[in-house]
């Protein structure tokens, strides 16, 4: 699909609004929306993985190993749910 | 060889869904189109053909289903009337902008309230801005053949919009006429198979239908709209010609029935035009040069067109079998009146409303309005353009 | 397999990707993720939403959050939609237009506004057609798209913009609609009503179940909604415990007409726990107002007695 934006004129936009890329959205950074930031102490995870499913931005990467990584900061809306359900600590608002 | 046969207008509607073969017909009962989707039932049961039948539980899901069918990949159909098309009124939109060629026959009745079974066209109007394709019929022949036409100009890729082949409830739908049905295997050649190049089926390529779509781009996608509004009327053209090729039967945006030389005319739809015929026979038989001018193509509406075959006459009368309630006239009135404006022909002309809730209009109806043409004709003088016929209580 | 969901999270891609636009903390998308990484991985599926914050805030044109095909039409016709596209769908497999060996399932989202109220009858409707379809409400309890207005899933007191806790009427007077018993009573395969708790072994279970099971199944998930509850964002996962272990929210499903109350809380705990972190309940507990939450205990207690005499009774031989 090519590049759509709200200078294409009529003529090259997808007809009826259709979208073709299913899953684009990923290229629209909502990192900007947070005001406090959660940081990953990697020292005090255990893995339990109790954060994994509670993202609602699935911006926790969660790599083959069944192991978190670093947060997706583009995507971190910043609401607090990860630190929240961390029973080790291992999550800071800030 | 074609097929004689003796059908109403609802049979020749079910019989050219039947050879059509869609994938999905979704539909609702509602007087007079219910047999529709009572005669297709029987081809789903019998295997006759091949669809899905989806006995939904109103019309706004009828419309619903249509549109998750057709955006899914698949042929969809429908039949309804009246209130059914009101209450699919906001899914109608819907399907025309999201560019699905589902295919409609609209059975024209009367809108509540109060409520009324019998036909007029204020169905098919309440919806006549909502980017659909309507194709009317002045009997059970033309509904059948505008189905079988229907698909070809729905699907054509610079059209891609949903249409409605209209015919009027009970005096067409009801009436058993004869018809030159066309034989299955050459229905089957010109409707082709319908090969969408992006499908929701498609797991190679998933995609989204139907989206929020803001201030930034819903203007755009209107303005695409339009356009294929306006390429549907070469489309039409074009289909109607190898429909010609096949069956000897010619169609166009309109019929001039004896307009060439008429000094008078009426413009109207359906199958008030069968009637408007036979009057003009007598009115020619006594010297009168009257004419007429039955509209098939009413959206797009081919305003030029129609301006340039009305252009010699010197009085014209337009018929809408629905009153927009406007205190300005119906809206093939407005529609017609306009085009002629933009094309700077200027021919007195007046509106009747008539045949509202099944009024009976007949051939001594439709003469008083060739008299009240004359009239002018001979006067210069139109003292109401906002007239109606077959209404007590006016002159 | 027993659920792992480390495993399940880390072998199945997200299929409702980051990058949409509901709210911060919003209880909905963790629920519509899990529910599709029940789709096994090599499935298609066409989702279909029904208007609201979903919706609205997934696929704002050009982007969609959604891997899989999807379809949005209007507000109260997500189960007629999708019954268009599963119709589609049987067709033309039978007739050999679409590939052999490829499954595709269909899956609807409606918030309780389209599911409880406006969409009932598409609903309705489409289930009892028997389509080939999991129906999924994500239940915040509202209007919330529209910016908290009662729904009839809006529990009773609630404070809400056309229910406000006024000096004469104090919120929402009128009880909750029942919409998973109304779905059970359709006699559909499979009905569920669930929960994202702990780490979601409930909800992806009974995803799975109603993915897999032939026929209309559906699905009541809560979905918490700080702004339109009034709690801390980040206090979703513990509403959610709070909803359960009340019992304001049962776990449970119906399953060719036999109830199971998939989780029973060791000790019920009182319905204030639920009700105090809320701010659409903060009339409840001033002086004087007792009577409400007593009449709102009153209320789960029976509602709970139900479902267990339901799930006695169903469950004899």
């Amino acid at each position: 699909m090519a590049e759509i934006n709200a200078n294409t004129p009529w003529q090259d936009l997808t007809i009826g609004g259709n979208i073709y890329e299913a899953g684009n959205a990923r290229n629209f950074k909502t990192g900007d929306w947070r005001s406090v930031k959660p940081i990953y102490l990697s020292e005090k995870c255990k893995q339990c993985g109790l954060c994994f499913p509670v993202c609602p931005d699935d911006a926790i990467p969660v790599n083959k190993e069944q192991k978190r990584e670093d947060f997706n900061y583009d995507m971190c809306k910043g609401c607090g749910v990860c630190a929240k359900v961390c029973p080790f600590g291992a999550i800071e608002m800030k | 060889m074609s097929i004689r046969e003796r059908l109403s207008g609802n049979e020749a509607a079910a019989t050219a869904m039947k050879q059509i073969n869609p994938d999905v017909v979704a539909a609702f009962p509602i007087t007079p189109s219910t047999e529709i989707p009572q005669y297709f039932s029987s081809f789903v049961s019998n295997g006759t053909v091949d669809t899905e039948f989806v006995a939904v539980e109103s019309e706004h899901s009828a419309m619903s289903a249509c549109i998750g069918a057709e955006a899914a990949g698949a042929r969809a159909m429908t039949a309804t009337s009246s209130n059914g098309l009101s209450l699919m009124w906001e899914m109608i939109y819907i399907a025309s902008s999201l560019r699905l060629p589902i295919v409609m026959s609209l059975v024209n009745r009367a809108v509540s309230g109060p409520l009324n079974i019998h036909n007029d066209h204020s169905d098919a109007m309440g919806v006549r801005d909502s980017g659909w394709i309507q194709l009317f019929s002045e009997n059970n022949q033309e509904a059948y053949d505008n189905l079988i036409m229907a698909h070809r100009i729905a699907e054509h890729k610079d059209v891609l919009l949903p249409l409605m082949v209209c015919q009027d409830g009970f005096i067409t739908s009801h009436s058993i006429e004869n018809i030159e049905l066309i034989e299955d295997d050459l229905v089957k050649e010109f409707v082709g198979q319908y090969k969408p190049e992006h499908y929701l089926l498609n797991d190679k390529e998933p995609m989204a239908v139907g989206p929020l779509d803001l201030q930034a781009y819903l203007f755009e996608h209107k303005r695409q709209q339009a356009e294929a509004m306006r390429n549907a009327k070469k489309v039409i053209l074009e289909v109607s010609k190898d429909f010609e090729k096949m069956t000897g039967r010619k169609y166009g945006f309109f019929e001039e029935y004896k307009l060439e030389d008429a000094e008078i005319a009426i413009v109207c739809m359906n199958s008030t035009a069968g009637t408007a015929k036979y009057t003009v026979d007598r009115l020619r038989e006594k010297g009168i040069k009257a004419g007429l001018l039955k509209i098939r193509v009413f959206r797009p509406f081919p305003a030029e067109e129609v301006a340039k075959v009305l252009s010699h006459l010197k009085a014209i009368a337009v018929l809408d079998k629905a009153d927009s309630l406007n205190a300005a006239g119906g809206a093939l009135f407005e529609d017609v009146v306009s085009g002629m404006y933009v094309s700077n022909i200027h021919v007195p002309t007046v509106s009747y409303v008539y045949g509202i809730g099944g009024r009976d209009t007949k051939s001594d109806d439709i003469e008083k309005v060739y008299n009240d043409l004359s009239e002018i004709v001979k006067t210069g003088k139109i003292d109401n353009p906002y007239r109606y016929l077959g209404v007590r209580g006016d002159k | 397999m027993a659920y792992n969901h480390k495993e399940i999270i880390a072998n199945r891609p997200s299929r409702f990707t980051s990058g949409h636009r509901m709210c911060a903390g919003c209880g909905a998308p963790p629920v519509a993720r899990m529910v599709l990484r029940a789709l096994k991985p090599e499935d298609h599926a066409v989702i279909t939403g029904a208007t609201g914050c979903m919706e609205v805030s997934t696929f704002i044109y050009p982007y969609t959050a959604w891997t899989d095909s999807f379809i949005h039409t209007a507000f109260e016709c997500a189960g007629a939609t999708c019954s268009g596209v599963e119709a589609a769908y049987k067709s033309m497999k039978a007739q050999g237009k679409l590939p052999e060996d490829k499954d595709t399932k269909f899956i609807a989202f409606g918030g309780d506004g389209g599911t409880y109220d406006i969409g009932l009858q598409s609903l309705s409707g489409a289930m009892e057609r028997g389509h080939d379809m999991v129906y999924v409400c994500y239940d915040n309890g509202a209007y919330m798209n529209t910016g908290i207005q009662r729904s009839s899933a809006t529990p009773k007191f609630a404070d809400t913009t056309t229910t406000p806790a006024g000096t004469k009427i104090p919120g929402k007077m009128q009880s909750r609609k029942d919409l998973t018993l109304i779905m059970a009573n359709h006699h559909l395969p499979y009905v569920a009503q669930t929960a994202a708790i702990m780490n979601f072994k409930d909800l992806y279970e009974k995803s799975e179940k109603a993915i897999y099971t032939k026929g209309a199944c559906f699905l009541n998930v809560l979905a918490p909604c700080p702004r339109g509850w009034g709690y801390p964002t980040e206090m979703l996962m513990e509403i959610n415990k709070l909803a359960v272990e009340t019992c304001y929210w049962p776990l449970y499903e119906v399953e060719n007409g036999k109830y199971k109350i998939t989780y029973k809380p060791a000790k019920k705990l009182p319905i204030e726990e639920f009700l105090k972190p809320q701010k659409r309940f903060k009339h409840m507990f001033k002086p004087g107002n007792e009577w409400m939450i007593e009449e709102f205990q009153k209320e789960v207690d029976t509602r709970w007695e139900e479902l267990l005499r339901l799930e006695e009774i169903t469950n004899k031989e």
